[in-house]
């Protein structure tokens, strides 16, 4: 019996519904889990994904795309092929796909977290016989604190530095980092300013209904005074470049997993690096392929080869799938 | 602990000297513990607490404690690059934190070390238990002995200085030697009087940068001395009421190494001199390959030492007649060298480092091209006005070394770093044809920008061969021109070559590996040097 799932090189495919599951070669049908660049591509010819996820995916990649969605949790066939979508906490809109065919039930998840981020849809676990898995921070070393406990100390970074009249400039990647944060932020503090593909994709996702904090745009008019004390947010690109000079005296900051290892802290020459992420962490994968009830477990990226080794002394089924989702681990930037 | 937990995050937490600097001083005048104030000092300075238990029990009983199979430790250590953090990330976490203070910790170690297994495992699992996650990743620092956090001796000689109201230079010189922190207490280490009293104490040592192009065009005859750089062990060889000290640049004691290099030298009450330790025969100096054979010997046995015999090359002198002459010029300086070589120093272990006739720049490039032909690594370019300052200082001292040889090699094995590099590959093996077998003959992991290492990182994850633990061999097909000091023949390596300080000069993108260098070019090199 062909499986129901296909692990090709161009991306997972399910041959009876002829159709791909986050493709990274142009095909003719597509389903999206969510909208970052390395799962959602350009050039597929019909694509699928969540309601929540439309506009940002038609702001990436052009408002022509052929796409329809579905809500959490909403089915539908295609050629006897049960499809849904469900949340995965990763970043809004962002979904594990369930794929149902005689009896035979698959979940791709895409990238996910189990913690609650106040943003995002909260991940909920999906009985399943073969679950594909991420692994991008699958290392017993990578356990997270609860985001409460980092945004106070990223609030009380930023309050010694006002005190100090010192710009705080933070790097979050636009799509979901940029939000949680901002969400988290003590807004008494300061003024928050946001840079304009930050603000872009605001716009984006205040016209969906999202409600979010105000950010105020960097003008490039204004003198050093105007910022100092404020909280700026941008994304890593921006980080250590020309743009950062305007603001005057300032200290730069990462929000990410990696931030957890003082090597890769320090390779970045940061004052600074809060470990936050929008990935599980060991514990949080270890909690979810149990919860899935599934004895198949395919590991598409991450610390692959170590992560299903584990899961084999675990007992599951575990394999190592080839993709080409990010997983650059010099790449600090948890998502391109 | 808690203070210097706070103070190692104070440090890591940013990049400025001058917070830096303000961090240390804040721990100085707040810190009333005064022993862990010295051991403080005495860690950031190279002295180390004792080992007293092993790298491998520590990798078990965290595993144990994890839950998590050995295996699974030791890839994640891998990854993560250094013990002491990996160990912290991977036990369980929780927020505590503890009383116990810095000494009182290196104290129970110096007992420990004794102890059996059992109490170490007591000891180490108690504090890994009651320890916040930063607290223990110090802990296991100590305990593994690789303290290096980015604060340089300079730092806290800076910060000691402005606390004290010091000199940079009087700080350095106090906190030379072999000084305990068990044994002293603050007000001692710092009583000029016992500075006077400890017979065997050294002086900082002086260190030169390499000259720029620019900075060559200031030098002339006139002005200037120019001396062979010489390659051995840098020294400092302390004689004073007929006893003799001779000190590494690593401030560690050496007599027991060179016996040859203790006789009563002269009738001069006191003398100090900086030099260089050399294997010579013949009227030169032989290759740092026989060097080697004494390095790190103690108590060296006849047929060693006729087999390899050593002298003391000196160039400078630091004290004289119980005065410190540091301040003094150069020139003030060569002219007391030169006196007492001549009229009071009688023993033939001791030489003089000869001055180099030029007349200009031209005469210096000459006498720098001909260094290897005497084993030297180049020149010193000396100020006659110069003073004998504390450390690493540019303008008044220069060293201009000989070029290295290159030769273009391809990448065979990629190691992942530690440290700052933690993630990163970033230690390589380069290989050369020896007919159509490439032959691994050099380690490299020196030279790349932190761009070009994560190119590189991303080129070796999709180009792996095989990986074992940490070292991956990977498709020959980057090129890189590998620059090294010197090359000898060895047994001891498949290639039959050994290279000195090989490091990559650059990588060459426009080469393959059909384009590099043949084991026998590397061999030729050795006939022609």
């Amino acid at each position: 019996m062909k499986s129901l799932i296909q692990f090709t090189d161009i991306g997972l495919y399910c041959p009876q519904a002829n159709i791909y599951i986050d493709p990274w070669r142009p095909v003719k049908n597509a389903l999206i889990t969510h909208a970052h660049s390395d799962h959602a591509r350009s050039g597929h010819q019909y694509y699928l994904s969540t309601k929540a996820s439309i506009p940002i995916l038609k702001y990436r990649l052009g408002s022509f795309i052929n796409i329809q969605g579905l809500e959490y949790n909403e089915k539908t066939q295609i050629n006897g092929v049960t499809i849904s979508f469900h949340p995965a906490g990763h970043i809004i809109g962002s979904a594990q796909i369930r794929l149902e065919y005689k009896g035979e039930i698959w979940v791709v998840s895409g990238d996910y977290k189990l913690e609650n981020d106040g943003i995002s849809t909260p991940f909920e676990p999906v009985k399943c016989h073969s679950f594909v898995t991420e692994s991008t921070f699958g290392l017993p070393a990578f356990k997270w604190k609860e985001q409460q406990v980092i945004f106070d100390e990223i609030n009380q970074w930023w309050r010694t530095n006002q005190s100090k009249g010192v710009v705080s400039i933070i790097a979050a990647y636009s799509l979901g980092k940029a939000q949680r944060l901002l969400q988290n932020l003590d807004m008494s503090i300061g003024k928050v300013f946001a840079h304009g593909a930050i603000e872009n994709t605001h716009e984006v996702l205040k016209k969906q209904g999202l409600s979010l904090h105000e950010t105020l745009k960097v003008d490039n008019k204004k003198t050093n005074d105007f910022f100092a004390g404020s909280m700026v947010i941008a994304p890593p690109a921006a980080i250590s470049s020309t743009w950062s000079k305007k603001f005057g005296t300032y200290e730069e900051a990462h929000v990410s997993g990696w931030m957890a290892v003082r090597g890769m802290k320090k390779r970045r020459n940061l004052d600074q690096g809060f470990v936050l992420s929008d990935h599980a962490d060991w514990d949080g994968l270890n909690t979810a392929i149990r919860a899935t009830g599934a004895e198949n477990i395919y590991v598409t990226h991450g610390y692959t080869e170590i992560f299903a080794k584990w899961l084999r002394e675990q007992g599951y089924n575990a394999h190592v799938v080839k993709t080409e989702f990010g997983d650059d681990l010099a790449d600090i930037n948890e998502t391109p | 602990m808690k203070n210097f937990a706070q103070l190692i995050k104070a440090l890591d937490g940013t990049n400025s000297t001058k917070q830096k600097v303000e961090a240390l001083v804040s721990y100085f005048e707040s810190e009333k513990n005064e022993h862990a104030k010295l051991w403080m000092v005495a860690l950031f300075t190279g002295k180390k607490p004792p080992r007293f238990v092993s790298t491998t029990l520590l990798r078990i009983w965290c595993a144990e404690i994890s839950e998590i199979p050995l295996w699974l430790f030791e890839e994640t250590y891998h990854i993560i690059g250094d013990l002491a953090e990996s160990i912290a990330l991977m036990l369980p976490a929780h927020n505590r934190s503890s009383d116990v203070s810095l000494s009182d910790v290196i104290g129970q170690m110096q007992q420990l070390k004794s102890g059996s297994e059992d109490q170490k495992k007591q000891f180490v699992l108690h504090h890994w238990s009651t320890m916040s996650n930063d607290e223990i990743w110090i802990l296991n620092k100590l305990i593994t002995g690789g303290f290096r956090i980015g604060v340089s001796k300079n730092l806290i000689i800076q910060a000691l200085a402005s606390v004290k109201g010091w000199t940079n230079s009087q700080v350095a010189h106090t906190l030379t030697g072999n000084w305990n922190p068990n044994k002293t207490n603050w007000y001692d280490l710092f009583d000029q009087q016992n500075i006077k009293t400890d017979i065997s104490k050294p002086y900082p040592f002086y260190l030169s940068y390499p000259i720029s192009e620019e900075n060559l065009s200031d030098i002339n005859k006139e002005g200037w001395v120019a001396e062979w750089k010489w390659d051995g062990i840098r020294c400092q060889r302390i004689q004073r009421s007929q006893n003799v000290f001779i000190w590494s640049r690593g401030e560690e004691l050496i007599n027991d190494q060179f016996p040859e290099l203790l006789n009563n030298a002269s009738d001069i009450d006191s003398f100090v001199l900086d030099g260089e330790i050399l294997v010579w025969s013949g009227g030169r100096p032989l290759g740092f390959q026989d060097l080697q054979k004494r390095l790190g010997k103690k108590n060296p046995g006849k047929k060693i030492q006729k087999d390899y015999p050593v002298i003391f090359m000196a160039y400078d002198i630091l004290e004289y007649d119980g005065k410190d002459i540091r301040d003094t010029p150069f020139s003030q300086r060569r002219n007391v060298l030169e006196s007492i070589f001549q009229n009071n120093i009688k023993d033939q272990n001791l030489l003089i480092s000869e001055t180099l006739f030029f007349e200009n720049l031209e005469d210096l490039a000459n006498h720098r091209q001909n260094a290897i032909s005497i084993n030297a690594e180049g020149l010193m370019l000396k100020s006659q006005k110069g003073i004998y300052h504390s450390g690493r200082k540019a303008g008044e001292m220069w060293k201009w070394k000989k070029q290295p040889f290159t030769i273009d090699a391809v990448m065979i094995y990629a190691q992942r770093g530690h440290g700052r590099r933690a993630g990163l590959f970033s230690d390589f093996t380069f290989a050369l044809w020896n007919d159509q077998v490439l032959v691994p003959f050099a380690k490299a992991y020196s030279g790349l920008t932190d761009a070009e290492m994560n190119e590189i990182t991303a080129w070796v994850r999709k180009n792996t061969i095989e990986s074992f633990g940490p070292v991956s061999s990977v498709k020959p097909e980057l090129v890189f021109e590998l620059a090294f000091e010197d090359i000898m023949l060895s047994s001891r390596h498949k290639s039959g070559v050994a290279v000195r300080f090989p490091r990559i000069s650059r990588w060459r993108k426009d080469k393959s590996s059909h384009d590099i260098d043949q084991l026998q070019t590397l061999k030729d090199m050795i006939s022609s040097r």
